[in-house]
């Protein structure tokens, strides 16, 4: 009994003890945060990616703070959460969300293996970064997609997979967060994050090759060889060519798809478009971008949250550039 | 051009080593000390080698594919028979077959497969069932057969080794040293003891193969056996009653053994030539003190146990010489 | 014998060619200029489609102060100037020359006699080099005037003359220094008046027993050249290596280079390159390049003009073998694989290897055993298992940290590894990623 009473009064000494040194110490050596950092940080998804371009999601919460008390959140957009995240920061802070246009990854290389035939064979680290700094690649494309995935592997999202018949990552616009971290990754620079467009419908060129036509045609099937008809039949001036290298502005596209159609190569692909009926309601302008009873089923991502900041704030996004 | 040129990075050429080559290396490096267990304990010595390896090996298969589901078995790198040679050359020649397969399965599933195979492995897998069977089967793990009964297996009759003798000498019995076997039957493995212990000349024949072939350096078995001469040297001079001559520390228990086969252990053992020398050296400090000072008779084998532990620390600071770091001439 | 301190392989030497002397090499049909074929700025190209140039006319410009000119090894009609695949494997803008005839330049001295007087200010000298467009011709390609003009506060001690030929197969400097010994002297003697030095030494491997004697007898005859036979040991050829294998010293980490110890170290090629421009006005516009491989029927050393398709020196040496895996610029541990053998001779190609499939493909790589080979044979005394595995994982801040830059890219590590395991490909990765997070440091400050 003696020793039960004796241990019992002793450990609840040391508990005692501790606790009061505890106690002295917080208070000693407590640093002062702000309580809205940690309101902020629980609304976010704690992915800790980095897509926003902060340390992870309390670096993300901390900054929204400090520019909270600057005035505005503008600029800042969690791209995992998206919308509805960031409207409920803008709650807590007491602002209004500013609304970001919603974006996704988009691979800019159609160079299956049946378009780009194999000229060489890598033997190496299986990673995009050092195949990129051995060689020009497997093909006769210095420019396009180098198949090691290291796209895949940055991807935190499980987003971004490789698909064995075309050697090319496809990303699954369901999961993708536009956090930018393939884009990153990609040594080539062929990832490209856009905005996701109208009904989750986008025209792009698929390519990335800034070699002369001659060249560029014959390591590839589907390369751009700049010939510059897509520019000419835009009725939007929406499409530059640099570099034998068109590009499509995503803020300028009205998703007509004169270009694809002009597109000799079929470089320019229409993402998620519904399949062309012949002639009647195809190139009509807005006309085709009319939600059509033949929705694919990859349209089904949009889902009406995503629908609402979109509608209410038609501000231009920032064109991203062509990488250079 | 009709065939595709591979293209990748240089070097373009390799030397031809491999890990096979090391492997198989170090089991040529093992035959005299296992051709000597053979002759000093007869069938013993056979049926514990055959056990222990066999068992070794497939537990690294079974483990290998079963648990781990990987397509690739590694059990032809011969890293897992290495491990089943030197677990029976840790044990006594007449231990019972199950004990020794709980051994096998400890020193693969625990010691090694757990971590994730060849590498990754913090501490020698044969030393971690040798130590695992020490502790669980104490009285059949330290009943060691004397030499030559070549017909017997666990019926062999058993007696003192020299390290429990020199053990003994240090409790206070002024006779014991002197029932030590002369030197020169210590060098041979004329005495008690392990299977693979009690040849240091043996021992020392797979240490010189293995510096010929470029499988170990130098740093490591050197610095042991250098400490623990010179610290067991200096409690000989200082009691020559009480502690047993250096001589008779390197070549008696699992000194040699463990200096040469288990410590250099490229897995568990340090990275640079200076943290060779510091394991080295702490290894054969920690083993004279247990000997002579701790409960066990022989300390090698928990003396490397813990220098592993601290091979990752050594790692991190000790590195090599920087080119240009050297002061100009 | 004299070797250097840290780390080290030896690799099969497999010196095929070493016993063929050099064959000139007949003139290509087109020659292709890149106008990349040095570390630095790319060259200016100052001739457009249809201009008539003769050999040796200047083509092309320096594009800085590290940069060096390019001329025309051939005579005819510029074709285009427009993008071939060079060594890298990437398209780079490059001059095409229709060939027709052989006319030289007049100021070029065709005759073989040997000038041995130079009585050119150390000045003179350098502006002479920059404008011949020589470049460090052991692979490098560093341009030699900028190792010539030392940068203020520091002073050459001494020259020493890479001839130790380390890689593995390529015999084009020692052929080189056997057929034109007297020639590779003055050169050497030029290179020390230019660093104003009166020390010179040449640094041999032992695996050349006659180019030692040779140039040991003739050296005899020029003041303070001294000929430094070495021990057979990769990367002995590696500059750093050099200077403390020769000279006993050391040069510390980067971004210190071979001067801040005293040391100007040049190519036997170059040194070469360096007597024709200076004594004979002739520009850099031919090398030796060494055509080799098992497979190869006649391994060969060919005089090359520049701008010469590799295929064309294949076809010279007997032709492609049918099983051929790979064909290297270069030699077998610092060259690079080439996706095809189009690919046209520049001031740095000194070999073509050709390797069959089975020599050509890596083994599979397995995990690290932690036998700390790597770290014994590595010549800058890192630790190449680390910086490989930190650079898989990016922690490009403790890559730094482990003194990445030092990497000298010698393939020592993974040549040695006997997992197989592709450790060189990690570490550049490591060091090309750093080398840019510093750059981007210095840029901010």
């Amino acid at each position: 009994m003696d020793l039960i009473l004796v241990a019992v009064i002793s450990l609840g000494a040391i508990g005692l003890i501790a606790a009061v040194i505890l106690y002295a110490a917080s208070k000693k050596f407590a640093v002062y945060e702000d309580p809205r950092i940690a309101q902020v940080s629980e609304v976010l998804p704690q992915a800790n990616c980095g897509g926003c371009g902060y340390p992870g999601c309390s670096g993300f919460a901390g900054a929204c703070v400090k520019a909270a008390d600057a005035g505005s959140l503008e600029g800042k957009l969690c791209p995992v959460g998206g919308a509805p995240v960031m409207e409920k920061v803008a709650a807590i802070l007491g602002l209004e969300a500013v609304a970001a246009e919603p974006k996704v990854a988009v691979v800019r290389c159609n160079g299956s293996c049946e378009n780009r035939p194999r000229t060489a064979l890598y033997d190496g680290a299986k990673s995009c970064a050092i195949a990129h700094a051995t060689s020009g690649g497997e093909t006769g494309c210095t420019f396009g997609c180098l198949g090691c995935g290291d796209c895949v592997e940055a991807c935190q999202f499980d987003a971004i997979h490789m698909n064995p018949e075309t050697g090319l990552p496809e990303v699954d616009e369901e999961k993708c967060t536009a956090c930018g971290a393939c884009s990153k990754a990609c040594p080539r620079k062929i990832i490209e994050i856009r905005p996701k467009g109208k009904n989750n419908r986008r025209v792009v060129v698929m390519c990335v090759n800034k070699d002369k036509g001659a060249v560029a045609n014959k390591a590839c099937k589907a390369s751009c060889i700049g010939c510059g008809k897509c520019v000419k039949v835009c009725p939007f001036e929406a499409i530059t060519l640099e570099n034998n290298l068109a590009y499509i502005d995503p803020a300028k596209c009205k998703s007509c798809r004169k270009c694809e159609q002009e597109c000799p190569k079929g470089a320019i692909q229409a993402i998620n478009f519904p399949p062309r009926k012949p002639k009647v309601e195809a190139p009509a302008g807005e006309a085709a971008t009319k939600p059509a009873a033949t929705k694919p089923a990859a349209a089904k991502v949009e889902t009406p949250k995503v629908e609402v900041p979109k509608a209410e704030a038609p501000k231009a996004p920032e064109a991203p550039k062509a990488e250079a | 051009m009709a065939n595709k040129l591979i293209v990748s990075l240089s070097p373009h050429v390799h030397s031809g080593d491999s890990v096979q080559k090391n492997m198989y290396g170090v089991l040529i490096a093992l035959i005299p000390a296992l051709l000597v267990s053979f002759y000093m304990f007869g069938l013993g010595a056979v049926v514990v080698t055959l056990t222990s390896v066999a068992a070794c090996v497939f537990f690294e298969w079974a483990i290998t594919k079963f648990i781990l589901k990987r397509e690739r078995s590694t059990i032809c790198d011969g890293s897992a028979v290495i491990t089943g040679v030197l677990l029976a050359f840790n044990l006594p020649s007449n231990l019972p077959l199950w004990i020794i397969i709980i051994g096998a399965l400890v020193a693969i599933g625990i010691g090694k497969m757990t971590f994730g195979g060849l590498g990754c492995n913090p501490f020698n897998p044969a030393l971690v069932g040798r130590i695992f069977l020490l502790i669980s089967f104490p009285v059949q793990m330290t009943s060691w057969p004397l030499v030559q009964q070549w017909g017997s297996y666990t019926d062999a009759q058993t007696g003192a080794t020299p390290l429990a003798l020199m053990k003994m000498a240090v409790k206070g019995d002024v006779n014991a040293l002197g029932q030590l076997p002369d030197t020169m039957s210590l060098f041979l493995g004329n005495n008690p003891g392990s299977l693979g212990e009690v040849s240091a000349l043996a021992l020392l024949l797979g240490l010189g193969y293995m510096l010929w072939k470029k499988i170990i350096s130098w740093h490591i078995p050197v610095s042991i056996l250098v400490t623990v001469f010179v610290f067991a040297g200096l409690m000989h001079w200082v009691d020559p009653v009480a502690y047993a001559s250096p001589l008779a520390h390197l070549f008696t228990g699992g000194l040699m053994l463990g200096a040469i086969f288990m410590a250099t252990d490229y897995v568990t053992s340090p990275m640079t030539h200076k943290g060779m020398i510091i394991y080295g050296v702490a290894i054969g400090f920690l083993t004279v003190v247990i000997r002579l000072f701790g409960a066990y008779p022989e300390g090698m084998s928990f003396a490397i146990f813990i220098m592993n532990a601290f091979t990752p620390l050594i790692n991190t600071y000790c590195k090599p010489k920087r080119f240009g770091e050297v002061v100009k001439k | 014998m004299k070797t250097f301190r840290i780390g080290g392989v030896h690799p099969a030497e497999n010196k095929l060619s070493a016993g063929k002397a050099i064959e000139t090499l007949a003139l290509p049909k087109q020659a292709v200029f890149p106008l990349s074929q040095h570390i630095g700025a790319p060259a200016t190209a100052i001739v457009k489609k249809g201009d008539v140039v003769k050999v040796g006319t200047k083509i092309a410009e320096a594009g800085g102060f590290v940069s060096a000119a390019i001329f025309s090894s051939v005579s005819g009609k510029v074709n285009k100037v427009d993008a071939v695949i060079d060594a890298s494997g990437y398209r780079k803008p490059a001059i095409f020359i229709d060939v027709d005839g052989d006319e030289w330049e007049e100021s070029i001295d065709r005759s073989s006699t040997l000038v041995k007087e130079c009585t050119l200010t150390p000045e003179q000298i350098v502006a002479k080099v920059k404008d011949a467009g020589v470049v460090g011709m052991g692979g490098a390609c560093f341009p030699t005037h900028v190792k010539l003009s030392p940068p203020p506060g520091c002073k050459a001690e001494c020259v020493i003359i890479n001839a130790v030929e380390c890689e593995p197969y390529l015999t084009a400097d020692h052929r080189l220094m056997l057929e034109k010994a007297d020639e590779v002297l003055v050169g050497v003697s030029i290179l020390m008046k230019a660093a104003k030095v009166t020390k010179g030494y040449i640094g041999i491997e032992n695996n050349k027993p006659d180019a030692i004697k040779l140039m040991t007898e003739k050296a005899a005859q020029y003041p303070g050249i001294e000929v430094v036979p070495l021990q057979v040991k990769y990367p002995q050829g590696g500059e750093k290596q050099l200077i403390d294998a020769v000279f006993g010293r050391q040069v510390p980490a980067p971004p210190a280079i071979p001067i801040n110890v005293g040391a100007v170290v040049q190519n036997v090629g170059t040194a070469f390159a360096v007597y024709e421009a200076v004594q004979k006005n002739k520009p850099l516009f031919e090398r030796v390049v060494t055509v080799t491989g098992k497979s190869v029927k006649n391994p060969s050393n060919f005089l090359t003009r520049m701008g010469t398709p590799m295929s064309q020196l294949i076809d010279a040496a007997g032709g492609l073998p049918e099983d051929t895996g790979k064909v290297i610029g270069g030699g077998p541990m610092m060259g690079k694989a080439l996706v095809n053998t189009e690919v046209p001779i520049c001031k740095g190609s000194s070999g073509v290897l050709i390797m069959n499939d089975k020599e050509a493909a890596r083994a599979e790589a397995q995990p690290c055993i932690r036998c700390a080979k790597c770290v014994s044979v590595c010549p800058m005394g890192l630790e190449p298992f680390l910086l490989a595995t930190l650079s898989a994982h990016k922690d490009w801040e403790r890559v730094e940290k482990e003194d990445v830059m030092s990497c000298i890219e010698c393939g020592s590590c993974q040549f040695t590894c006997p997992s197989h395991r592709y450790l060189l490909d990690y570490i550049r990765l490591g060091k090309g990623t750093v080398g840019g997070i510093i750059r981007a440091r210095n840029a901010k400050k």
